[in-house]
């Protein structure tokens, strides 16, 4: 008996959750689902919370309208708690169980990556939020991401120093997933800028002193402006020690610490720091004629009305990943995964928080350098490098 | 009753009775999938329950070698050629050595001293697959080659439940073979009490470094099987410290020493935040009352509990 209470009690649980997921309403037909499965909770939250908020606010402020080709569109989000193998499950779920027509979502590189195989077999278009090249690189057919590269803000960086007449530099990274991927990418286009990298040193993420590393480098003779791709509370140490040492040359950190809470860390230290971010950050510094400063100004306004938190350029990826798919469910007048892939490869012209996006066969990101603004901060503000 | 409880068979063929009539029932791929997953987390289950039920000893760092199980089939196929079945067994082997390495010392003094070796050795292990980008692809993990056998790609999540569920039913066999065998019979005297069970002449370091090693080959096994399942792997999610800390919590939750409960608890813990998404912001919090309810109305585990009762209702 004991044992059949024991299998019972599994059937029963099986039997449990299959209830609760077969409970799909019946007026499903008339709505476009939309799924998303985002880090909401876990260690990169940061990511998938202000990217929730955001879809939550334009899903219900299109239903608000009237929604989209006549009918309502029904978001539904998974947290995967920043756990690749969740996101897979919920992928999965998605598609069998929801049967979502689009995917906006993958807060990081590696679920992104996780899910790619579902939607690929699937044949339903999934627009990624996470950073890696990898993720475009090569094209996938189903996949498309919003998000800038690393690559781009190495490049973005690299331009900034040619203008300035640099061409020998030190680079301190962070050994976190952010700050390997952007030394990696970094090194990598070095060549193509004439930069040629004299000397490297990196910390781990909770290290709290870089002092000696940042020693190493100013006693190389030669080097002419330092780099530092790196994410969290790094950077903001970096940044002060490399203030204590006196070190004279010019510092550069990465679009990972585009945030204000950088400046709060690293106090009067940051003076006179370059970094590369996107429009969304700067938005009402961006002049009048500025093409995204429309966009980004209503997005910014709306996110803090609604949610009273200062929008972040997480946000502002699920915000132009749901108006890339809108309008190319408007464009095919039809939900249909296989049609709206296509019109979402013909984006053209779409100004988004993140640049302006115009993708291709060839490209299913479509942002070119101009989706970054070169910044240095000057009394504990941001400003714009002409 | 208390005959039919006791005979293996009859728990091995309930179970493979109710893993082939399962399919009959699930309308998609997704619960194919869940299943998978549950097969999966119960063979690591089990063989951690054996270290922790029999021999008494903890490991915080299971899931390190379910991480070696499945970066070997994602190397061995991807760097070295290898067929996936023969890397699987590669990795196996590995972990048992490592297992062996790490356990030897430590096992023949006494008390905790394991679980800290374990958890610093869970950490190394998911701290090197995250370094190694050359090798691992680092903290974005890397692409796992879809399993070949005899000319067929194994690939869709009832392919593999029905792959995960062989096993399962397997690594079942092997471990009641184990719990009946004078091995399992010393290790319950061991774990009565340690003195008698040298008093008698039980080599009490040798049997628990044999149990360590065994335990590790099923987490390994059991970490290969979710690499070819996902078809993408991260150190997180296969070696991160939370992985094992939840092999843990399926072990206690399920029962100690209770091959069933292993599966129970791993079944509870991979399909409860499944069914608890419908109540959103609320699911984590549910999900630890559900823990904490657990634990306290059945602080044995599911499975001894319930059969504790059945057996105290029944006389």
């Amino acid at each position: 008996m004991s044992i059949q209470t024991g299998i019972s009690r599994r059937l029963a649980l099986a039997a449990g959750f299959g209830a609760m997921m077969g409970a799909a309403p019946a007026f499903a037909q008339a709505e476009i689902k939309l799924g998303a499965v985002l880090s909401v909770t876990g260690p990169a939250s940061f990511l998938g919370d202000p990217e929730k908020r955001t879809l939550e606010m334009e899903v219900e402020a299109l239903n608000a309208k009237g929604g989209l080709l006549g009918r309502k569109v029904r978001l539904i989000v998974y947290d995967d708690a920043g756990d690749a193998n969740a996101a897979r499950t919920f992928a999965t779920r998605l598609l069998e169980e929801d049967k979502v027509t689009a995917m906006i979502g993958g807060s990081t590189t590696g679920t992104t990556l996780a899910m790619e195989a579902a939607f690929d077999d699937a044949k339903v278009p999934f627009i990624s939020l996470a950073g890696a090249i990898q993720i475009v690189q090569p094209v996938k057919k189903w996949l498309f991401k919003t998000p800038h590269t690393d690559t781009m803000a190495c490049e973005k960086i690299f331009e900034d120093m040619k203008k300035r007449g640099t061409v020998k530099i030190g680079m301190i990274s962070g050994t976190d997933g952010f700050g390997k991927s952007m030394r990696d990418q970094c090194v990598g286009v070095a060549g193509k800028y004439g930069i040629e990298i004299l000397h490297e040193e990196n910390y781990g993420p909770r290290d709290t002193d870089m002092t000696p590393q940042l020693t190493n480098i100013k006693n190389k003779a030669g080097v002419q402006a330092v780099i530092n791709p790196g994410f969290g509370q790094g950077p903001a140490i970096v940044t002060r020690n490399y203030r204590q040492l006196g070190i004279a040359v010019p510092l550069y950190q990465s679009h990972g610490v585009a945030s204000k809470q950088f400046i709060d860390l690293a106090g009067p230290a940051a003076e006179g720091v370059r970094l590369p971010a996107a429009a969304l950050l700067v938005a009402d510094k961006l002049p009048d004629n500025d093409p995204q400063k429309k966009v980004v100004m209503q997005y910014s306004a709306d996110y803090t009305k609604k949610t009273g938190q200062p929008v972040s350029t997480f946000g502002g990826h699920a915000y132009d990943g749901f108006h890339i798919w809108k309008q190319a469910v408007e464009r095919a007048g039809t939900d249909n995964p296989a049609k709206v892939r296509d019109e979402i490869e013909k984006t053209k012209g779409y100004v988004g928080t993140g640049g302006v996006v115009n993708m291709s066969p060839t490209d299913h990101m479509g942002l070119d350098l101009s989706a970054f603004r070169m910044l240095e901060i000057r009394n504990g503000d941001w400003t714009l490098v002409q | 009753m208390e005959r039919l409880l006791r005979s293996r068979w009859a728990l091995v063929l309930a179970l493979a009775f109710v893993l082939a009539a399962l399919p009959l029932v699930f309308p998609s791929n997704y619960y194919f999938r869940v299943a998978a997953l549950v097969n999966i987390f119960a063979l690591a289950a089990i063989g951690l329950n054996l270290l922790m039920g029999y021999a008494g000893q903890v490991s915080l760092g299971h899931a390190g070698f379910m991480g070696i199980g499945a970066y070997a089939v994602a190397i061995g196929a991807s760097r070295f050629g290898l067929n996936g079945a023969v890397a699987m067994l590669a990795g196996a082997a590995i972990a048992g050595l490592l297992a062996f390495i790490v356990g030897r010392p430590i096992l023949r003094l006494k008390g905790h001293y394991l679980a800290v070796a374990t958890l610093g050795l869970g950490l190394l292990i998911s701290m090197a697959l995250t370094n190694e980008a050359g090798w691992t692809g680092g903290p974005d993990g890397m692409a796992v080659p879809r399993l070949e056998l005899f000319g067929t790609r194994l690939r869709g999540p009832d392919t593999w439940y029905m792959i995960t569920a062989g096993a399962l039913v397997l690594g079942v066999i092997l471990a009641l073979n184990l719990i009946e065998s004078p091995t399992g019979r010393a290790m319950r005297a061991i774990h009565d009490s340690e003195i008698a069970a040298r008093v008698v002449g039980v080599d009490v370091a040798a049997y628990k470094l044999k149990i360590f090693v065994i335990s590790a080959i099923y987490a390994s096994i059991a970490g290969s099987l979710m690499a070819f399942l996902n078809g993408h792997i991260t150190p997180d999610g296969t070696a991160g410290f939370l992985r094992s800390v939840e092999l843990v919590t399926m072990v206690v939750l399920g029962g100690l020493g209770s091959v069933l409960g292993a599966i129970v608890g791993a079944a509870m813990l991979v399909i409860l935040p499944q069914a608890l998404t419908i109540f959103h912001e609320y699911e984590h919090l549910l999900l630890g009352l559900i823990i904490m309810a657990s634990m306290i109305l059945l602080p044995r585990g599911v499975i001894p509990s319930l059969l504790a009762r059945l057996r105290g209702g029944g006389a």
